[in-house]
């Protein structure tokens, strides 16, 4: 081995995005290339940007003591979510690369088929690894705990230590931009395919420790989840009385407990047999890639329901805020979530029925999927019965939560055709398969969590989102959905295959036209986010709403001030009923200062989280590109900084309770200068989160 | 707030109301992971029984495995609970941190005993042409046993790092929490090598 190939491992000037241009300037590998360069000039551009602006303004420091290093859950939570939004920009603009490329892609197009293979190998796996679930995550850890009436996560370090985990990741999948290529074998990465023998390159690795460092951060919010819901709650907050978002976080992270290790083993045997030489999936010598086939959808079938349930979470809370009505079935809406979490674990072989088990087999696991419909079924009654009679206002969350039950019923009906076997034959690995998923992940995944950050926006950073750039991005996303994939059955019903790069039948054309259209429209909607955010933040002195409670709901989070302040709450709240916090306004006896205040401890910051996601995406990169020095050094710092972690005593401080008392009352002073505003002018300057008491009243008989 | 049992939901252990719970919950959530880690064993052994005849014409349980060898690392790892075992009775009643320290110790000297003979098992199977590139069985095999002897590795690690902060700071309430969590790693280590034992060797061979 000469000292280059020690110091840089396979690292060389081949892999430039540019240099197969530069070699060999074709037509096609100067397209390409000229795409591939300027994603990474664009990631460099972004991340020298954003550095630039730091220096420029001084917040290094700020950045490092208030956010990198903080351990509060609701930002981690806040973080969290950037993170998604940042990687949900990236995949979204692959996204309509591939379709102008298939709408194109009459006879050739002008993406070669290895370029397309990285566009929806990398679409798949950010957008479930690193938009997906970093929403998800945020948004749970920014709700749950205030849900719940507790101060902080049952771990808080090990919290910050999962969000370093999953940027390490997502850092991993943004660097294969700029060195060397990314896996071409989709998201799912199945051997053989995605072995040494057709796959030499660094490809499959990147895949495979980017998906590994996500997967390893989301068992730790899992169990931290599930111990905080368990230990945490409120005095009086019995299981029966948690909030329904509470709920399905707790069914989520016990998914993730028990869903998350399939996932491990199957990327790390894949990595043996990559690295080592074992014979787990290879063709030859005893290998049988089944094993990763039941393997990766032990995992990825209860994936979808991870994905799924905080979703239903979150339209539990939206529709009965804004159809001014508690919600209907609570116990059948916790009986259904409880009933999906048990079920997802029993249908992943319907993402394989084609591959030869008996027909018994397939039936047995066509009844199984069939039989999710049920549960789910249940939740749509519910939603609709709690708009019944109710006031509802067509605010952002709502009208996502709208299309969402036309749209997601849709993409439920499709799912049902799907899990029956001898119609699965027909259209598996189609088009149909495509729009199936993306009907249900769009409007029940995306629209949710969507619904959410509009809806909890204002609790974390205490104004409300401008409603008509919302409005206007939700409307974008609910057309545009429908103009992108509805054509995508019909033409999975054709016989167009997924993943392909060209075609040479006349006939798809149209209906890739339109699914071109309607993923422009998406793209629109996503520009629609931005300049609302930026237009909120421009007039956020407007839209203030700092007695904390904009939408006169009823779950505890709503009953401290917005933002709320980083212990949560000044004193513990005790729980009585259900929908805590609209019971006390009912009774008059929210906003009443509590007798006695006490010191808080709350954990310092720590930068356990910061140093791991360093060292852990240095130690994947130097496995991807076997620079094994590298390797050593990061797993030893890893090694040795959860050894210091450990030595560490004083890892409290203490808030007195002089200041509490003091942040307390200047709130409740703001409170009572408020003046409170009816439903009707909710997204009206004068919310400024003080909901009309009486109107209350009203709701309650 | 005493006597009412909705004070205190779920499974705080303690009637503790405004503090919270710290030792059940990170017992608990120790629990938890260890629940997730049976996963990840689980999933390897229904591997290795998929791959255990995927020879490829190379070498089998017959061939490859020593019981003798075997035996000894059993007794070794069974011992090394037990005497674990008494550590964290010594922890409960109190018995000085020397006590501690010293069934540690001894637990540490078993691991060691079973680790060796673990690599020299191997090193006799890559002799004998079994090595994890050869066949599917192998590499099921090496994939199960060895992530079996990395755990006790690292638990290996995770106890000379408690022995030394007894040694240098004495017994407070996070190295209490670190043995009691520690002693729930090394008996699920055991549950799973007597898994291993019973269907990996003992399966192998007859």
């Amino acid at each position: 081995m000469s000292l280059t190939q020690f110091i840089f491992g396979r690292l060389s000037l081949h892999s430039l995005p540019f240099w197969s241009a530069i070699q060999h300037p074709t037509i096609e590998n100067i397209v390409n290339d000229t795409i591939a360069s300027g994603a990474a000039s664009m990631v460099i551009v972004g991340a020298v940007a954003t550095a630039g602006l730091i220096t420029y303004f001084g917040k290094w420091r700020y950045l490092w003591t208030e956010w990198l290093t903080s351990v509060d859950h609701k930002r981690i939570g806040i973080m969290y979510i950037v993170v998604a939004f940042v990687m949900l920009s990236r995949a979204l603009i692959e996204a309509v690369l591939m379709r102008t490329q298939q709408a194109f892609g009459l006879g050739g197009g002008f993406l070669s088929p290895e370029h397309f293979g990285e566009l929806f190998s990398t679409h798949g796996t950010i957008m479930i690894f690193f938009m997906a679930m970093p929403f998800l995550i945020g948004l749970i850890n920014f709700v749950m705990p205030q849900q719940i009436g507790t101060r902080d996560v049952s771990f808080p370090v090990m919290n910050s230590i999962s969000l370093g985990l999953t940027v390490a990741g997502a850092m991993l999948v943004m660097i294969s931009l700029v060195v060397g290529k990314f896996s071409t074998g989709g998201w799912s990465g199945y051997p053989p395919y995605t072995e040494t023998t057709f796959n030499p390159g660094v490809g499959p690795d990147y895949w495979i420790w980017a998906v590994s460092l996500s997967g390893i951060g989301t068992m730790l919010t899992g169990i931290n989840f599930a111990v905080t819901i368990y230990k945490r709650r409120a005095p009086g907050m019995t299981l029966m009385r948690m909030p329904l978002f509470t709920w399905t976080a707790l069914c989520t992270s016990i998914l993730m407990i028990f869903a998350m290790p399939p996932l491990t083993v199957a990327t790390v045997l894949l990595a043996l047999d990559r690295y080592l030489g074992f014979h787990f999936f290879t063709n030859g010598l005893g290998g049988n890639m089944m094993n990763f086939a039941n393997l990766f959808w032990l995992f990825g079938h209860p994936e979808v329901y991870i994905l799924i349930l905080p979703a239903f979470g979150v339209y539990s809370e939206v529709i009965p805020a804004f159809s001014g009505k508690i919600i209907y079935g609570y116990t059948s809406l916790v009986l259904a979530t409880m009933v999906i979490a048990l079920l997802s674990f029993t249908v992943w072989l319907h993402h394989f029925f084609t591959m030869g088990q008996s027909a018994a087999v397939n039936a047995t696991f066509g009844i199984a999927t069939m039989m999710i419909g049920i549960p789910t079924g249940v939740k749509i009654y519910d939603w609709m019965l709690t708009m019944v009679r109710g006031r509802i206002r067509f605010t952002v969350p709502m009208v996502y939560s709208l299309g969402f039950m036309m749209l997601f019923v849709i993409g439920g009906m499709s799912g049902i055709i799907l899990a029956n076997p001898s119609i699965d034959y027909q259209v598996h690995n189609t088009l149909f398969l495509v729009a199936h998923f993306h009907n249900v992940l769009i409007p029940g995944l995306l629209f949710g969590m969507l619904a959410g950050y509009h809806f909890w926006f204002p609790k974390a950073f205490g104004f409300r989102l401008n409603e008509r750039w919302g409005m206007a991005s939700a409307l974008c996303w609910i057309f545009g959905f429908m103009f992108a994939f509805f054509p995508l059955y019909a033409l999975g019903l054709l016989g167009f295959p997924r993943r392909t790069v060209a075609f040479y039948n006349p006939i798809y054309v149209p209906y890739l036209a339109i699914a071109l259209f309607g993923g422009v429209i998406i793209l629109a909607a996503l520009a629609c986010l931005v300049i609302q955010l930026v237009v909120s933040v421009i007039q956020r002195d407007q839209n203030r709403v700092p007695a904390g409670d904009p939408w006169n709901a009823s779950a505890l989070e709503w009953s401290v001030a917005a933002p709320a302040p980083e212990y949560n709450f000044a004193v513990l709240p005790e729980v009585t009923a259900r929908d805590a916090f609209m019971v006390a306004k009912e009774h008059g006896t929210a906003y009443l200062p509590p007798e006695r205040f006490t010191d808080i401890e709350m954990p310092k910051n720590s930068p356990m989280g910061m140093i791991l996601c360093i060292t852990g995406a240095f130690a994947a990169f130097g496995l991807v590109w076997h620079i094994w020095w590298m390797v050593g050094i990061a797993m030893l710092a890893t090694i040795g900084a959860m050894i210091w972690h450990g030595s560490l005593r004083d890892y409290e401080r203490i808030i007195p309770a002089q200041e509490i008392r003091e942040d307390y009352m200047r709130w409740l002073k703001l409170v009572h200068d408020a003046h409170p505003v009816s439903r009707d002018h909710e997204i009206e300057h004068d919310n400024a989160g003080l909901a009309d008491l009486h109107e209350t009243m009203e709701a309650a008989e | 707030m005493s006597g009412n049992t909705l004070d205190n939901p779920g499974f705080r252990l303690r009637a503790s109301y405004h503090h919270v719970d710290r030792e059940g919950e990170v017992m608990f959530g120790f629990w938890v992971f260890l629940m997730s880690d049976a996963i990840i064993f689980g999933l390897i052994f229904a591997t290795y029984a998929t791959m255990v005849r995927a020879t490829a014409g190379g070498p089998g349980p017959k061939q490859l495995f020593d019981i003798g060898s075997v035996a000894i690392e059993t007794s070794a790892l069974l011992l090394s609970s037990f005497t674990y075992g008494l550590a964290s009775l010594a922890l409960r009643y109190h018995a000085g941190r020397w006590a501690v320290i010293a069934w540690l110790a001894v637990t540490l000297v078993l691991a060691f005993v079973f680790l060796w003979f673990e690599v020299h098992d191997f090193l006799t199977m890559f002799a004998h042409g079994g090595s994890p590139d050869r066949s599917g069985f192998t590499s099921a095999f090496f994939g199960l046993v060895p992530l079996h002897g990395l755990h006790v590795t690292s638990g290996c690690i995770w106890m000379v790092v408690l022995i030394v902060r007894m040694l240098r700071k004495g017994i407070d309430e996070d190295v209490r929490l670190g043995v009691q969590r520690l002693a729930l790693f090394w008996h699920f280590l055991d549950i799973v090598w007597i898994a291993i034992f019973s269907l990996v060797y003992l399966g192998g061979l007859v």
